[in-house]
């Protein structure tokens, strides 16, 4: 008897813990959903004045206490949307010149050492010619570094472009190991500062001002794109190598102003994308390098020669 | 079963080892102490310059620290294999030794999991972990899993540590010192009641069944961190039992040479017999055949069809930059302690003595004089991605092997004399070999991405790890053995109530069971 007492006491206070721990659940979605209610309710009362202008606030958002609305800024994380950019590079304009990557290095401000487009000298096999490659970060569809990254420090967006956020990167570097590109780059050190530089105020857009232990790349110059312009490397590449455009407007533009429609070039122009068997759908398309007109490197010493 | 406050006369061995201790401990202890400290000048530094105080690049970018990660958590396997899956399977003679490998569990998985934080270029942040995770990432796997192994195993080296705790508050009732309140609050007020036990030992059955599945896991994960990449070399699919094989032997390894260790500085000649080297050596024996079993299945399949992008990485290491590593690993690391394990037990061995070419001296003199030309030539001849197998399979080197099988063989008749010796020399290589392994899975395979390495700047294109990487990899090596060493000073290291169930006693189905399986 004694021991089925204290059997029913113990399963009495399990009881009445399991109440109480349901009640504060409870209590808690409702004031959350409550909080939800009363926000949406002052939204309203804030648009409604907006509709009675006069002159001075014409086509200006007033709130209740006749203080102007400010339109919230866009999350840094958010794209233009209905926009998936897409960069096709014709490899037999491109000379290896390195243009595109002292473009890139001077916009972004790029850490003295790294390369967020780099051009490589490849060769396929013994039979056929050299050729010279320009590596971007392919912003993949299906992105390894994206997929490892602990902390959702960097992130796909709708547009298509992979970015890093600096304020959350904790630097483990797996998105390094995971990239099959070697598109990414450490800051080992606290980077060189230019003062131009250290007086901007940190946009992902941007990746500027670099800091000390965080991963860098190639982000297909978010903001150049956003306003319709070319990516500084596009711009900079005086043999107007590297297309970029929008897939969803099937148009891509060089720097020599020569816009076509994307699927056509990729389509006539025998496209592929490198290390396609990976299956991380890269956003970067390559036309061959068939009859090209421009030198192709022939032996190791010109690479050397060639990039001083 | 009563307490008795007195102990028997072997454990006086346990307790004397517990309370004295000599000038050597301190001076041991003083040297830990100071390799640990000096590591952590090392990270001071590195925390002001950055990962640049390392020599790793954006090439190779994990280096020496994820190696010791690696390392860590796979000696930590032993704690799981030892007390949980000889304790399910009812082998007795594990007793003396379970705590020694739980001991060893706690202790390195402690460093293990700080050396992805000192490998972190914004340590600063670490928070970041626990406020934004992603699940999807193997390395929230590995920081869920590490935790979860790191506080069931404390709990399973502590469930058994209960009875001798209050044992030893006990004996110390008189003396009242801190020990006695250290040993009074950890002790739960055990009394040693019949219902204690039986609590007791439900708890342990459950932690044993319930610490299994969470070991694999552990080492499951942390391999998953290289196989879930598109790398070749780590783009595998065996990587998973490969690194669970590869953390057992190591970690059963481990615990010989800590049994050795402390049946000499301890005196536990008693507890520690020659019986348990042996069966620790036929497990270790066991676990090394399937672990080369696993690299053979590793490289054979990959080298057979030499695919494009792993041929590189497969040069380097059969025949290139790293092959001198990657076969002492092979044939020093796992298949000669497999033949020190089992080669001493041949009876035949004896007559080995009685043929004057191999006498130990002269073959050992000729062997490393072979062995530093064939050093010299290596490191001398061209190391680029194209291999010289002509070189290789020259009668130099073949020459050299042969003197040092011949030098293995002369030392078989003095193995068998001292069997125990045998054992530990083979454990130590195989834990030496867990680390070199686990150097060889990483920086290899960080040098040998899809797309070729051009760069101009050597250092970026090599990894030599700086002194601030090897000072903080001793410091780590350092504080493993020392918060080991102190555990010992601490609490028991051979559980006496266990060890004491195996004195002759009225039968009782349980444990007459344990004792066939023991027989």
């Amino acid at each position: 008897m004694p021991e089925r007492h204290t059997v029913s006491r113990r399963q009495f206070l399990k009881l009445s813990a399991l109440a109480a721990g349901a009640a504060a659940l409870g209590r808690g979605v409702l004031s959350r959903f409550a909080q939800t209610m009363e926000g949406t309710a002052s939204q309203v009362r804030a648009l409604l004045p907006a509709f009675v202008a006069d002159a001075k606030t014409l086509g200006r958002l007033i709130g209740q206490d006749g203080r102007e609305l400010q339109p919230v800024p866009p999350s840094p994380r958010s794209a233009p949307q209905r926009r998936k950019w897409v960069m096709v590079i014709d490899l037999a304009r491109c000379d290896g010149c390195g243009r595109c990557t002292e473009a890139c290095t001077a916009m972004h401000m790029v850490p003295f050492g790294q390369e967020w487009i780099k051009v490589y000298r490849m060769k396929d096999n013994a039979a056929a010619g050299a050729y010279w490659f320009p590596r971007p970060c392919m912003q993949c569809d299906n992105p390894p570094c994206v997929a490892v990254c602990p902390v959702d420090a960097t992130f796909k967006r709708e547009d298509g472009i992979v970015l890093i956020d600096q304020d959350r990167c904790i630097g483990c570097r797996y998105c390094m190991a995971a990239c099959p590109y070697s598109a990414r780059s450490f800051n080992w050190a606290e980077p060189p500062h230019s003062l131009a530089e250290l007086a901007r105020s940190y946009s992902m857009e941007l990746n500027i001002p670099h800091r000390k232990g965080v991963v860098e790349k190639c982000i297909f110059c978010p903001g150049l794109v956003r306003e319709g312009q070319l990516p500084a490397c596009a711009a900079g590449c005086p043999m107007g190598a590297i297309y970029v455009g929008d897939e969803l407007e099937d148009t891509v533009t060089n720097s020599w102003g020569e816009t076509t429609r994307f699927s056509e070039l990729v389509h006539q122009g025998g496209g592929y994308r490198y290390l396609e068997e990976l299956g991380t759908e890269p956003r970067v398309y390559y036309l061959p390098h068939r009859d090209h007109q421009y030198p192709m490197p022939e032996t190791a010493g010109q690479i050397e020669q060639q990039r001083g | 079963m009563e307490t008795p406050s007195r102990f028997q006369p072997q454990e006086r061995t346990i307790l004397r080892s517990l309370l004295h201790s000599g000038l050597p401990f301190y001076l041991w202890v003083a040297g830990l102490g100071g390799l640990f400290l000096w590591g952590i000048r090392a990270y001071t530094v590195q925390l002001q310059e950055g990962l640049a105080a390392t020599g790793m690049r954006d090439y190779v970018s994990w280096g020496l620290y994820i190696t010791n990660f690696v390392f860590f958590i796979g000696i930590s396997h032993v704690g799981a294999l030892m007390s949980a899956i000889l304790r399910i399977s009812g082998a007795a003679w594990r007793k003396p030794v379970t705590r020694m490998a739980e001991a060893i569990t706690f202790s390195s998985l402690f460093f293990g999991a700080l050396m992805p934080i000192v490998d972190l270029g914004r340590p600063d942040r670490i928070w970041h972990l626990l406020v934004y995770p992603r699940i999807q990432s193997p390395i929230v796997w590995d920081f869920v899993c590490i935790f979860t192994y790191l506080i069931g195993s404390t709990i399973f080296l502590y469930l058994p540590m209960i009875p001798d705790v209050a044992l030893l508050r006990d004996d110390l009732s008189q003396a009242k010192g801190w020990r006695y309140r250290l040993y009074s609050i950890l002790a739960l007020g055990w009394r040693g009641m019949p219902d204690q036990h039986r609590s007791l030992e439900r708890a342990m059955s459950v932690m044993a069944v319930l610490i299994i599945p969470i070991a694999v896991s552990v080492h499951t994960v942390v391999s998953w961190i290289f196989g879930m990449t598109l790398r070749p070399g780590w783009n595998s699919t065996i990587f998973g039992p490969y690194f669970v094989m590869g953390a057992l032997v190591s970690g059963a390894a481990s615990v010989v040479v800590a049994m050795a260790a402390f049946r000499r500085f301890y005196h536990l000649e008693e507890y520690i017999t020659l019986k348990h080297f042996r069966n620790m050596a036929l497990l270790v024996l066991a676990l090394d055949l399937i672990y080369i079993y696993f690299n053979i299945a590793e490289y054979l399949t990959v080298g057979y069809k030499m695919e494009e992008a792993e041929r590189g990485l497969l040069y380097t290491l059969l025949g290139g930059e790293y092959a001198l590593a990657f076969w002492l690993v092979q044939i020093g690391g796992l298949l000669l302690p497999a033949l020190l394990f089992i080669l001493p037990e041949v009876g035949a061995v004896e007559r080995i003595r009685r043929v004057p070419l191999l006498r130990p001296w002269p073959l050992a003199a000729a062997a490393s004089i072979s062995l530093a030309a064939m050093v010299l030539l290596v490191t001398q001849g061209p190391t680029q991605t194209g291999v010289d197998f002509g070189s290789l399979g020259s009668s130099l080197s073949w020459a050299v092997a042969l003197l040092l099988a011949l030098l293995v063989i002369s030392t078989l008749p003095a193995l068998r004399a001292h069997r125990i010796l045998a054992y530990v020399l083979g454990a130590g290589l195989i834990v030496i070999q867990a680390w070199l392994k686990r150097y060889l899975i990483i920086v290899p395979t960080l040098l040998s991405p899809y797309l070729p390495i051009q760069d101009p700047r050597i250092e970026w294109t090599t990894y030599i790890p700086t002194w601030v990487e090897w000072s903080i990899t001793l410091g780590a090596m350092a504080g493993f053995v020392l918060l080991y060493t102190l555990f010992s000073k601490l609490f028991p290291i051979v559980s006496i109530w266990e060890t004491r169930e195996e004195e002759p006693r009225p039968a009782v189905t349980h444990y007459s069971r344990e004792r066939e399986a023991e027989a």
